[in-house]
C-alpha cells in the first residue's frame, strides 16, 4: 500500500517537473525573441541613420555654424552649447546632489521629516522631463530674469537630474559596509571625517558612475531645452552663460523639421555624433564600474 | 583624574536598553589597569551590548540607551560635557570580522593617527607607522608591502592590522569583541600571544566564546547570563579572578558553563 502511493506521488513529481521545465522554456524562447526584435529595430534604426548620414559626416559638420544651405550647415553652435551645458549642469548638481546623498544617507536624523524628503526625490526622479521645463521657464527664464540663456538651461538640466544624483549617491554610499564606518569611529574619527575619508571615498566610483549615466541623460533632453526657448537659430560663438544657445538633440529635430532631403541627411548626421557621445559616455562608466569599483 | 589607581574603568548601576528591551541589566564591575578581563557567556546574553558601552559605540544603535554610569580613570563618559570622539580615541575597539580599510596597509595606520592630530614629518609618521606593526607582530610579513591593499592580507594579518591600526593611536583601553572567531588556531595563537604583550601598556577588555581562551589569556574574567527567562536582560552573574571562576566559582550556573554542562 504505502509502495503504490508512494510511487504514484513519485509520478505526479515527474510530470510536474517536465510541466515546468516546458513552461520554462517556452518563456526562455519568448524572451529571445523579444531581445532580437529589440535588437533588429535597433539595427535598422542605426544602418538608416549610418547610411544617410555618413557622407556627411566631414570636418565642416563640427565647423561650421548651421545656414540655409545644408551643404554650409554644421553643428558648431549646438556642439558648443551642448558641451558647455554639461559643463555648468554638472558644477551645479554634482555638489548639490552629491552633498544631499551624503547627508540624507549619513547625517539626516530619521525622523517623518527625511522620509518625506526622501519619498519626494524618489518620485521627483520620475516626473517628465516637460515639467521641468515649464518649472525653468517661470523659475529661470522668468522669475530670476536670466531670459532663454545658457545658465537658465543649465539650471533647469540642474533641477532634472539632481533627483537621480541623490538616489545613485545614496545607493552607492549604502553599499558602503557599516563595518567600514564602525571602524573609523572606533578610532576616534568624527562623522564627519568617517564620511569624508571612507565611506565618500570607497563609494565615489559608483557615485561617478551615477554622474555620468545621468549627464548622458541630460546630454539627449530635448524637450525642457525647448520649453525654456532654446530652440533657437544660432550662427555665433557661444559668448558666456548668459548667451543664448542650442543643444545637438535641438539641432537635430530643427534640421528634421526642414524640408530639404540635404537637412534630413545632416539630422542624420547630428545623430551619429550624438549617439558616439552617448555610447562614449556610457563606455567611460562601464569601464569606471569594472575598473575602480571595491569588492568588499 | 587619577590615572594610577588599580581601576581604570568601573560600571555603576549600568543599564543597556534597546528601545523598551532592556538587554543588559544592573552591572556593577570594576576592571583592573594593564590586566586582560574576559567576558564570557551564552549566545545573547549582552557580552557586545556591555563591551561597546565601554566606548560609546552603542550608541550607533539608533534605539539603544543607557542608565547608569561608567568612570573612566574616575570621570563618568556618559557625561554630558564628553564627547564620544574623545572616548573612542582613548578606548580602540577590535572588531570581531576583521574590518581593515580598503586603503594601503601604510594608509590603514597612519590615517588614524593623522585624524588624531599628527602633524609631524614623513619620517616620524613612517616610525609610528612601523612601531605600530611591530607591536602587532605583523611588521615582519608587511614590510615589503606597505603599499599593498589592507584587503590582499589573510583573515589573521587582517585582524592583526585591525590591531596595530588601534594600538597606534595609543588608546589605555583595547575592546575585543571575539577577535580570533573568525581565525584558524595558530592565527589565534598569534593573537593571544599578541595580547600578553600589549598587556604591558593597555588594558584589555575580551569578549570569546571559547572557554579555553578565556582561561589562558584573561587575568580576571566576567560571567554574564540571562537574569530569568520572562525579561530577558542579562547581566553579570559573576566576576573575578579567572582561576576562580574556572576552578571555584560560587555560582553554580558559572560552574554549569564553564564545564560545559550549560543547557
Ligand atoms: N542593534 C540591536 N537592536 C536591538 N536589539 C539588539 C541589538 N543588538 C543586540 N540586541 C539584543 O540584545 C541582546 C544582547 O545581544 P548581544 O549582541 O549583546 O549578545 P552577545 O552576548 O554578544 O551574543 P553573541 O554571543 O551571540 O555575540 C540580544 O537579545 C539581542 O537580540
Ligand atoms: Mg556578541
Amino acid at each position: 500500500m504505502t509502495a503504490i502511493t508512494s510511487s504514484l506521488r513519485d509520478i505526479t513529481f515527474e510530470q510536474q517537473l517536465a510541466q515546468r521545465q516546458r513552461r520554462g522554456k517556452i518563456l526562455e524562447i519568448a524572451a529571445l525573441i523579444a531581445i532580437l526584435l529589440g535588437i533588429a529595430m535597433l539595427l535598422t534604426l542605426l544602418v538608416d541613420v549610418v547610411i544617410d548620414g555618413l557622407p556627411w559626416l566631414r570636418p565642416q559638420l563640427f565647423t561650421e555654424f548651421p545656414s540655409r544651405f545644408p551643404e554650409k550647415s554644421g553643428l558648431r553652435s549646438a556642439i558648443q552649447g551642448s558641451i558647455w551645458l554639461m559643463v555648468f549642469t554638472s558644477i551645479m548638481v554634482i555638489p548639490i546632489g552629491v552633498g544631499a546623498g551624503i547627508y540624507l544617507e549619513e547625517f539626516a536624523p530619521r525622523n517623518r521629516l527625511t522620509e518625506f524628503i526622501e519619498i519626494n526625490i524618489a518620485n521627483l526622479a520620475g516626473v517628465p522631463s516637460i515639467i521641468y521645463g515649464l518649472l525653468g521657464l517661470g523659475l529661470f527664464v522668468r522669475g530670476l530674469g536670466l531670459g532663454r540663456s545658457l545658465i537658465a538651461g543649465a539650471l533647469t538640466m540642474t533641477l532634472l537630474v539632481l533627483p537621480i544624483i541623490i538616489v545613485t549617491t545614496r545607493e552607492a554610499i549604502r553599499a558602503v559596509p557599516r563595518s567600514i564606518r564602525l571602524a573609523a569611529l572606533a578610532l576616534g574619527a568624527s562623522q564627519w571625517e568617517t564620511a569624508r575619508d571612507h565611506v565618500l571615498v570607497y563609494s565615489m566610483p559608483a557615485i561617478l558612475t551615477g554622474v555620468i549615466l545621468a549627464m548622458s541623460r541630460a546630454i539627449g533632453e530635448t524637450a525642457p531645452l525647448i520649453t525654456i526657448g532654446a530652440l533657437t537659430y544660432i550662427a555665433f560663438d557661444l559668448r558666456g552663460p548668459l548667451d543664448i544657445f542650442t543643444v545637438l538633440p535641438i539641432q537635430i529635430f530643427n534640421w528634421v523639421s526642414l524640408p530639404q532631403k540635404g537637412f534630413h541627411d545632416l539630422a542624420a548626421a547630428g545623430i551619429i555624433v550624438l549617439l558616439v557621445l552617448l555610447l562614449s559616455m556610457n563606455a567611460l562608466a562601464i569601464w569606471l564600474r569594472n575598473r575602480l569599483f571595491i569588492r568588499w | 583624574m587619577n590615572e594610577n589607581s588599580e581601576y581604570i574603568l568601573e560600571t555603576r548601576n549600568l543599564n543597556l536598553y534597546y528601545g523598551n528591551f532592556l538587554a543588559v541589566a544592573d552591572v556593577n564591575i570594576k576592571i583592573r589597569r594593564h590586566q586582560i578581563t574576559a567576558i564570557i557567556g551564552p549566545s545573547g546574553c549582552g557580552k557586545s551590548t556591555l563591551l561597546r558601552a565601554f566606548n560609546r559605540m552603542n550608541e550607533l544603535v539608533p534605539t539603544a540607551r543607557t542608565e547608569g554610569e561608567i568612570l573612566f580613570n574616575n570621570e563618568n563618559i556618559y557625561d554630558p560635557s564628553i564627547d564620544p570622539v574623545e572616548v573612542r580615541r582613548r578606548i580602540g575597539m577590535v572588531f570581531q570580522k576583521p574590518n581593515p580599510f580598503p586603503k594601503s596597509i601604510y594608509e590603514n595606520i597612519a590615517w588614524g593617527l593623522r585624524i588624531n592630530g599628527f602633524r609631524g614629518s614623513k619620517s616620524e609618521l613612517d616610525d609610528l607607522v612601523e612601531k605600530a606593526l611591530r607591536d602587532a607582530a605583523l611588521w615582519d610579513e608587511v614590510k615589503d608591502k606597505l603599499d599593498q591593499s589592507g584587503l590582499s592580507l589573510s583573515g589573521g594579518q587582517q585582524q592583526r592590522l585591525c590591531i596595530a591600526r588601534t594600538i597606534a593611536v595609543r588608546p589605555e583601553v583595547i575592546l575585543m569583541d571575539e577577535p580570533a572567531s573568525a581565525l584558524d588556531p595558530i592565527a589565534t595563537l598569534r593573537i593571544e600571544e599578541l595580547m600578553q604583550e600589549l598587556k604591558k601598556n593597555y588594558t584589555i577588555i575580551i569578549v570569546t566564546h571559547n572557554m579555553q581562551q578565556a582561561a589562558r589569556v584573561s587575568d580576571y574574567t566576567a560571567m554574564m547570563m540571562l537574569r530569568n527567562h520572562e525579561d530577558r536582560s542579562g547581566t553579570v552573574i559573576e566576576f573575578d579572578r579567572t582561576e576562580v571562576i574556572f576552578t571555584n566559582p560560587r555560582d553554580k550556573r558559572t560552574q554549569d558553563y564553564v564545564t560545559g554542562r550549560f543547557g
